[in-house]
């Protein structure tokens, strides 16, 4: 059981100009259960390792305190601390914080499930009796539902997410921390972990959480406080009455805020000719056989749970993946698009990965655009579309999650294809970009583009898709 | 091709069961006085000691061949190098390729090197196939007092492995998917191969730089004594698997010599 206390807390990483935090003053109680919400780039990640104590003081700027129990988490036994023997504060394998954060695959050091809880208690020198049956009692408390010996590449996303959460809860937090915990995983998996927390919160922890989507996290808590971007808490209280208060400013700045729906944004003509033809299309262990046309100036939805083969149903039609039966037909092309050549391809159809990193190949916003060869205009006009404009020079890789996922649908554009193929593109977005890509998206279908879009996220579908396409259900 | 280190033996056998660290020592115990000769005798002995304690660490000698196949490929590269540039082109003539001629003295030096080759590098992967990588990092922090952070810092980057041959394949179909493709000419596939693996490891620092920071968030280095959850235990039958392949090893040097056919490796 902790308590937190941020008085005039301010934070500013090494090299850059503006403040992460600034006037940061909070109280957060013994077992509260507290949402941190705000627009991204408000600090909230920034908040979150502050009292993990993973700030060391050559990284950055401090102001003001942060305490936990009157301690300052830099100081003493916390995650991430100083190594001085003379700083540490006695621990008996317990730890006053623990940190979840978001990609369950570089969270899991171990081969094997039971190995990786154990790990935390190795490193905190608690005796061999007493490990596995601490080992034992997290894994049952998150609801884990294999043996310690499962192998950690078995596990899918939700599993794996759990499984990390065990590894942190074994070691008795006193402040838990949950930096964006299901943002990486598919609906199914963001259940399993909420489903996990809602067993493990409970009184006796304080807690923390930072999570995008807000309707699904307010059963977790008891108490909202929201960020203010380079400033310090713009509201804090009971969810209902912050909502109440700010909730449609919050809305436009990006948090997707409970009871606020987007507009549907359908085709108003009817589609156009038949793009491609998907017949009896099936990929070995991965796609079982489909069949589905592709038609201009319509958005189609492929929807269906995970393993259904939806990814490769999208390589497939990319010409990124030959199929192992049935035929893609291009009409008008004699060849199957996996025989074309890059170039050709690259004109014809336009693939978004998932993750848009996979996709960059230069060092300069610019030239990701200029790579196919499209006239100083045209790239022009992308980057004021896409709002990039003011990143033009800037290294691809730095860019933040959302400004990537932007990137690489306008270096999809770049080559003015017929055929827009994206492969989760909301995934991780906050309101505004979400939006943003919404309307793109409807305005290259009426325009006259054809458009297929793996998705997972049902607000996708229901706002955006024309027709929707199911696999994996007989 | 991927890294393969899980092992393919049946635990149970009685040398599978001995300690890691015991394991990978007599395996350097044996394989390393090898290296001291170049006659094929040596070779051909080691080699055959090798073959014979097999089943006694539960490997068949299919999976064996399956494990070794880059072996094989480096055999074929000495052959081929021998063939081509041998000085010594004593014994009767066999085959006359061109200006090559192949004769009984060629061929014989080959299979002294290709024998060698094979004699030094099985053990060790004996020793990977029979051991599981956790527990070789658990025995070599317990029994060889090599420093945490090397060896479970090794074994948690080796988990992240197999997730390089996926981002691999997945840069590879961006690329294409961004109109890049190299066609016939080798410039551009070496310019192509450069920017994939370039993007390779972009992605592997910072993978690794995360899971860096969560075991740094789960305690890990942080000076307070380690324990451990999975006791690996070093006894009379380790010491005695080390003395064995150290005395093997100088049997068969010890063969060598009295025969008279010890060559040095230097001298």
């Amino acid at each position: 059981m902790c308590e937190v206390v941020l008085r005039g807390f301010g934070w500013r990483h090494a090299g850059r100009r503006a403040w992460a935090l600034r006037g940061v003053d909070l109280h957060i109680a013994h077992g509260e259960r507290v949402l941190l919400l705000g627009p991204s780039g408000a600090g909230k990640s920034t908040l979150l390792a502050a009292l993990a104590g993973l700030l060391p003081e050559d990284s950055g700027e401090a102001e003001g305190e942060v305490q936990i129990d009157g301690l300052d988490p830099r100081r003493h036994c916390f995650p991430g601390s100083p190594r001085r023997p003379q700083d540490r504060a006695p621990v008996a394998g317990n730890e006053r914080v623990g940190l979840l954060f978001q990609d369950p695959q570089t969270q899991l050091v171990m081969a094997r499930s039971g190995d990786d809880v154990a790990f935390g208690l190795e490193n905190r020198g608690v005796p061999a009796g007493e490990i596995w049956p601490r080992v034992g009692e997290a894994l049952d408390r998150v609801g884990f539902p294999y043996p310690m010996s499962r192998p950690t590449a078995a596990l899918s996303g939700g599993e794996a997410q759990r499984l990390a959460l065990a590894g942190v809860l074994v070691l008795r937090p006193g402040l838990l921390l949950l930096d964006e915990p299901t943002a990486n995983l598919d609906p199914a998996g963001a259940a399993l972990v909420r489903d996990a927390l809602t067993r493990t919160c409970q009184r006796d922890t304080t807690t923390i959480l930072v999570e995008h989507r807000v309707a699904e996290a307010l059963p977790l808590v008891d108490r909202v406080v929201v960020l203010e971007p380079g400033g310090g808490v713009r509201a804090d209280g009971a969810p209902a009455a912050v909502f109440a208060a700010c909730g449609d400013e919050l809305a436009d700045r990006g948090v997707w805020v409970p009871g606020h729906p987007i507009a549907p944004r359908k085709a108003v003509a009817p589609p156009g000719d038949v793009l491609v033809r998907v017949r009896d299309v099936a990929v070995a262990d991965r796609l079982p056989p489909v069949e589905v046309d592709v038609r201009a100036g319509e958005v189609l939805a492929v929807t269906g749970p995970n393993g259904a083969g939806k990814s490769t149903l999208a390589l497939v039609l990319g010409g990124l993946l030959p199929p192992t039966a049935g035929r893609v037909e291009y009409p008008g092309q004699p060849a199957p698009p996996h025989r074309w050549r890059a170039a050709a391809l690259a004109r014809r159809v336009g693939s978004v990965f998932q993750n848009p990193e996979h996709q960059f190949v230069t060092t300069r916003v610019v030239d990701e655009l200029a790579l196919a060869g499209p006239p100083a205009s045209v790239v022009d006009d992308l980057l004021a579309r896409l709002r990039l404009t003011h990143l033009a020079p800037a290294n691809p890789y730095t860019l933040s999650g959302g400004e990537a996922r932007r990137l690489s649908v306008a270096t999809a554009l770049a080559t003015a294809p017929r055929l827009l193929i994206l492969d989760e593109p909301t995934f991780g977005q906050d309101r505004r970009t979400w939006i943003e890509l919404a309307d793109l998206l409807a305005g290259l279908r009426d325009e006259g583009r054809a458009i297929v879009a793996v998705t997972h996220d049902d607000a996708f579908v229901s706002v955006l898709a024309d027709r929707r396409r199911c696999l994996g259900f007989p | 091709m991927t890294l393969v280190l899980d092992p393919v033996a049946d635990a149970a056998a009685p040398l599978a069961r001995r300690n890691p660290v015991a394991k990978l020592a007599a395996a350097l115990l044996f394989a390393l006085p090898l290296i001291a000769t170049l006659d094929p005798l040596t070779a051909a002995l080691g080699l055959a000691v090798e073959l014979a304690v097999l089943p006694l660490f539960g490997v068949r000698y299919r999976v064996l061949a399956r494990r070794a196949w880059p072996l094989a490929l480096a055999a074929a590269g000495i052959l081929i190098t021998m063939v081509l540039f041998a000085a010594d082109r004593g014994g009767a003539l066999l085959l006359s390729l061109g200006p090559f001629d192949v004769t009984t003295g060629v061929l014989l030096s080959a299979l002294g090197l290709v024998l060698r080759v094979f004699a030094v590098a099985l053990p060790g992967i004996i020793v990977f196939a029979t051991t599981d990588p956790t527990d070789l990092a658990d025995a070599l922090v317990q029994n060889a007092r090599v420093p945490a952070r090397f060896a479970i810092g090794a074994l948690a980057a080796f988990r992240l492995l197999p997730l390089l041959g996926h981002e691999w394949q997945m840069l590879t179909l961006a690329r294409r998917a961004r109109g890049i493709d190299a066609g016939r000419n080798p410039v551009a596939r070496l310019r192509l191969f450069a920017s994939t693996a370039f993007g390779l490891l972009v992605g592997a620092l910072r993978r690794g730089g995360r899971l860096a920071v969560a075991m740094d968030a789960r305690g890990f280095d942080s000076r307070v004594p380690r324990t451990s959850a999975r006791r690996q235990h070093f006894g009379p039958a380790d010491w005695a698997l080390m003395a064995g392949a150290a005395a093997l090893a100088a049997g068969a040097l010890t063969v060598s010599v009295v025969t008279g056919l010890f060559t040095p490796i230097i001298g």
